[in-house]
């Protein structure tokens, strides 16, 4: 309410019309394609959780021991497993793609007067990728 | 094309109603008519009652906000034709209170505007003597985009964030105060930075991004909110650097 | 200089986090989690995965994959329960929850890392 000395209250009942308010539902995030989008690019952080866990665990076996090791590894190739990892792969793809598309937002990059168009400052991101996957891969396969 | 087309508007009126419900009408289908000359006609033709805001009809000054098909959209720039052959829903702008039909209370967003200070800052003034504040067609530039703004809070109706929570700021507000940021005639970043740089603020947003896809503008408000968030991050790095304020 | 709201700490982290995880987890969760299991491709010994992990690099390298995604995902899954769930009102817990969480994988981490 205005309590400006320019503004006194009026000498009459001022009329307040009842608004509606609309609750917003708790399934909002179907409400359309962009959202469902959004919410799936947000659940990809489980994924990258679930890799933690499996890394941790990976170290952990290490440290016991070849025979623990190798017991990790054959639960690794059960078919429900393979299954779920495939579908964490997908989400942290999924990540990745939505990150670097995201990071240019993030980033006004201005050279010679002039913003440097989107696609410029996405292309460094990829290119750390895809080196970094190459010499990650390297130091693994090369034993 | 069709002789006509199916319009189904929210109806509302706080005397009689307890919620709103749909009400068709049957408007003439012409080529050249957007939403806004279809309501114009129900109320000049058919119902004088129903309510809704509206002023320059050219998507200047973002009065005549409207949910069309679920999907925010200023109604004089939405052409009637795009929607032959099915029914056009016409509701309110979603996460505001409606007052009657088609309006909506927007104070909530009025209030928040005031909150990132949309003017020129200055600490020192120049004395009249020494002419205006000169800027470059490079400074122009930088905040240009975020100046298009014609508050017609669009984004918020596309905002989830700004739905499931009445304290966050909200895209058009943060837009702005980047604006003023970004000009370099403003010398208001670090006091703009005290009220943004908050839980409700800058910090609240997900990056959903669907302020930017509805803008009619062109604004990118989910640019400068990434943008601003980038800079408050660094600030309070920074702060740590520089203890006792 | 005044300090601003401290959810830029975590938006920092965050973003740290969320970079390691873009650019580094595809290829580790593709190579031990389908290639090699798969065997699309040899895996490599016990032996010389120890040897691998127990360089100091190694292990310095290993801890940041694994504590700075953890923090990406429990700033964004915070704000998943918010506004998925809409249960911003157990702030206090889901805070404590996501970002307790992260700490402790991050100890986790430390400790496996350290004694391997």
């Amino acid at each position: 309410m205005d309590t400006h000395p320019a503004n006194p209250p009026p000498n009459y009942t001022e009329y307040h019309p009842r608004w509606y308010r609309r609750r917003v539902s708790t399934y909002w995030w179907l409400g359309s394609w962009p959202y469902v989008r959004f919410i799936l690019r947000e659940l990809s952080s489980l994924a990258v959780a679930f890799f933690v866990v499996l890394t941790l665990a990976q170290i952990y076996a290490l440290g016991q021991g070849a025979q623990v090791y190798a017991e990790l590894q054959e639960w690794l190739r059960q078919p429900a497993v393979i299954a779920l990892n495939a579908v964490a792969l997908l989400f942290a793809v999924f990540h990745t793609l939505t990150w670097f598309n995201a990071a240019p937002k993030a980033m006004a990059v201005r050279l010679g007067g002039k913003r440097v168009p989107e696609w410029a400052v996405a292309a460094p991101h990829y290119a750390a990728w895809i080196a970094a996957s190459a010499v990650v891969a390297w130091f693994l396969l090369e034993r | 094309m069709a002789e006509t087309i199916q319009l189904e508007i929210a109806r509302y009126s706080p005397e009689h109603d307890q919620k709103p419900a749909l009400q068709r009408f049957e408007v003439p289908l012409r080529p050249e008519w957007v939403i806004l000359d279809a309501l114009n006609y129900i109320k000049d033709k058919v119902d004088g009652s129903l309510t809704f805001r509206w002023s320059c009809r050219m998507g200047v000054c973002g009065s005549c906000g409207m949910m069309v098909n679920g999907e925010p959209k200023l109604t004089c720039a939405t052409f009637l034709h795009k929607y032959e052959g099915k029914a056009v829903r016409v509701e309110p702008l979603r996460y505001f209170p409606v007052v009657r039909d088609l309006v909506t209370e927007i104070s909530d967003f009025m209030r928040k505007l005031k909150r990132a200070k949309p003017w020129l800052i200055r600490r020192t003034e120049k004395p009249l003597a020494e002419g205006e504040y000169l800027q470059t067609p490079e400074q122009l530039d930088t905040y240009k985009q975020f100046s298009m703004c014609i508050n017609c809070t669009l984004c918020y109706a596309a905002c989830p964030v700004y739905g499931l929570d009445s304290e966050f700021i909200g895209p058009a507000a943060l837009a702005l105060a980047q604006r003023y940021n970004l000009d370099s005639r403003d010398q208001g970043a670090e006091e703009r930075m005290l009220a943004l740089a908050h839980p409700d603020g800058v910090w609240g947003c997900t990056f959903v991004g669907e302020c930017t896809s509805v803008c009619p503008e062109h604004v990118d408000p989910a640019g400068a909110i990434q943008q601003y968030k980038l800079k408050a991050a660094t600030h309070w790095f920074k702060s740590l650097l520089k203890p006792g304020g | 200089m005044p300090k601003t709201s401290n959810d830029a700490f975590f938006w920092g982290l965050f973003s740290a986090g969320g970079t390691v995880a873009a650019i580094l987890i595809p290829v580790h969760l593709f190579l031990f989690a389908l290639a090699f299991p798969l065997r699309w491709l040899l895996e490599p010994t016990y032996g010389a995965l120890m040897d691998l992990v127990r360089l100091p690099l190694v292990r310095v390298y290993l801890f940041v994959l694994c504590s700075l995604p953890l923090f990406h995902w429990a700033h964004r899954f915070r704000f998943t329960l918010y506004d998925g769930l809409q249960i911003k009102h157990l702030n206090e817990v889901i805070f404590a929850g996501c970002y307790g969480g992260a700490v402790l994988g991050t100890a986790v981490a430390g400790w496996l890392l350290w004694t391997i």
